[in-house]
């Protein structure tokens, strides 16, 4: 069973995103979407400084299976990416939630955090 | 619920992510794709390949039958326990499947082993072939099938079976199967490596699935066999040919035999489109920046406006890079790139195979 775990807000693309206050939050994605690409052997990343709407297409996880568009899941600025990502696309198999997080983004508009699916919400996507 | 192979309570208690293959539940992977594939190139894995259809052809036209059925030659197999790989074509001279034939004599004649999912369609092609000649058709859908594969696949093997067993793979070469105590074994495979493909009544084949694992070899899923053929530049049937298809436009020309007055299915077709211009071959791509290609991309070339397609493509686990097979016009040149979701990424054209025994081969 894929974990989702509680404290996180999820979409139905499959991507977590994480609190981080300030009107910043983190974004990965979940067990779930690692267990359904397989090995994951390249990440493209957005660049830090780019604007980004909700819904956007703007990352891509190719795994030995498929290749997959990663959504923005709020609007705003990306201020980091996690570039051990690059060089180590595995993590995001290893450790979905922790290590292998995908980038940081500074909210436009803090309603849309709220608005976003709660674990239980999500879990009853994934069934 | 699909079929089930005599192996499939194996792969649960292997922990395997199970998926429908052509109709049956197989195992895609146990974990990791790359790790099995990696396994297979540097130690030893096995396969359950049960799902595939073993034919024996027997009676006294079996040799002049499958010398019309086939377009490769078994005449060349000069002796008992040679294989051939071949094509079986229709009368255009399309791919109907590509097949491996063995000189079984112990058997009475040969034994044929087809794909999976082809199976219906074969059967009902062979059997109407069959008509003309004093021939007799037995599928042997009793038999389960492990292949066993990998540099250390042979001395592994040889610990889990009998000591009769042990003697005959011991005196097989590359390429040649032989029955041994109801059991039949093939030094082939579908990975670039050495190794065996083992047939074994599917009551007894438990047993040997886990002797195996006592031995030391590890559980590999279709997943891992995908990458592992193609690294090895070796043809899948659907995706690299189908009957559309001639074999001088999937890498198969090697396994014509024309040169005498033998006639085969598709002959006639082959060399009037030999004399015609072959339009389309096929070559490998090599992809050496980021992302991976895969089939039904489009490829575009600088010299012509004519494009190929990818038929199979994927991330290589051994060159760390994504390879592909393709057919490209045989006019067009080698400058192109490959249409990667809208963007135009150079890729280079070589010959393949790409990985034979662990290492890279193309240039």
């Amino acid at each position: 069973m894929a974990q989702v775990p509680a404290n996180l807000k999820y979409i139905a693309s499959h991507e977590w995103i994480r609190d981080e206050g300030d009107g910043i939050v983190t974004v990965g994605i979940t067990d779930f979407a690692q267990e359904a690409l397989g090995d994951i052997v390249f990440i493209e990343l957005p660049e830090v400084g780019t604007e980004v709407n909700k819904e956007d297409s703007i990352a891509v996880v190719e795994s030995v299976k498929a290749a997959s568009d990663i959504y923005a899941p709020v609007s705003g600025e990306i201020i980091e990416i996690n570039e051990d990502l690059l060089d180590s696309p595995e993590r995001a198999n290893e450790e979905p939630y922790d290590g292998a997080w995908f980038f940081k983004v500074k909210l436009s508009e803090a309603s849309e955090y709220e608005a976003l699916l709660t674990a239980e919400e999500y879990q009853a996507e994934c069934e | 619920m699909g079929q089930r192979t005599a192996l499939y309570d194996a792969h649960k208690a292997c922990d395997a992510k199970i998926v429908d293959f052509g109709g049956w539940d197989m195992p895609i992977h146990y974990g990791s794709q790359l790790k099995e594939h990696n396994l297979v190139r540097e130690d030893a894995g096995m396969f359950d390949v049960s799902h595939m259809t073993v034919v024996d052809v027997t009676g006294t036209d079996s040799t002049a039958y499958l010398q019309y059925l086939l377009a490769n030659d078994v005449a060349k197999l000069a002796q008992e326990g040679k294989a051939l790989y071949s094509g079986m074509l229709n009368e255009q001279g399309g791919v109907i499947d590509d097949l491996i034939v063995y000189r079984a004599d112990a058997l009475g004649g040969y034994r044929v082993v087809v794909n999976c999912a082809t199976r219906d369609k074969d059967l009902a092609w062979m059997d109407k072939q069959a008509a003309k000649f004093d021939v007799s058709l037995t599928e042997q859908p009793s038999l389960a099938m492990i292949a066993v594969q990998g540099p250390n696949a042979i001395e592994k093997a040889k610990k889990a079976v009998s000591a009769n067993t042990k003697a005959v793979i011991e005196s097989l070469s590359i390429f040649q199967g032989l029955p041994s105590e109801g059991w039949f074994i093939g030094r082939t495979g579908y990975t670039g490596e050495d190794g065996l493909e083992i047939m074994i009544p599917a009551d007894q084949v438990m047993s040997v699935w886990n002797n195996l694992l006592e031995a030391g070899v590890k559980p590999a899923g279709l997943g891992a066999r995908d990458t592992l053929r193609l690294e090895a530049g070796m043809n899948l049937y659907g995706n690299d040919m189908d009957e559309t298809i001639s074999p001088w436009q999937a890498n198969m020309g090697w396994t014509l035999a024309l040169k005498d007055e033998r006639d085969f299915i598709g002959k006639a077709a082959l060399i009037e489109e030999k004399a015609a211009g072959i339009e389309y071959k096929m070559v490998g791509l090599v992809l050496e920046t980021r992302g991976v290609m895969r089939s039904h991309q489009k490829i575009i070339f600088t010299a012509s406006d004519k494009q190929g397609e990818i038929t199979s493509g994927t991330f290589s686990p051994t060159l760390q890079q994504s390879i592909a097979m393709a057919r490209i016009p045989a006019d067009a040149g080698i400058e192109c790139a490959v249409d990667m979701r809208g963007k135009a990424v150079p890729v280079r054209v070589v010959s393949m195979p790409f990985v034979r025994n662990g290492e890279k081969v193309y240039k």
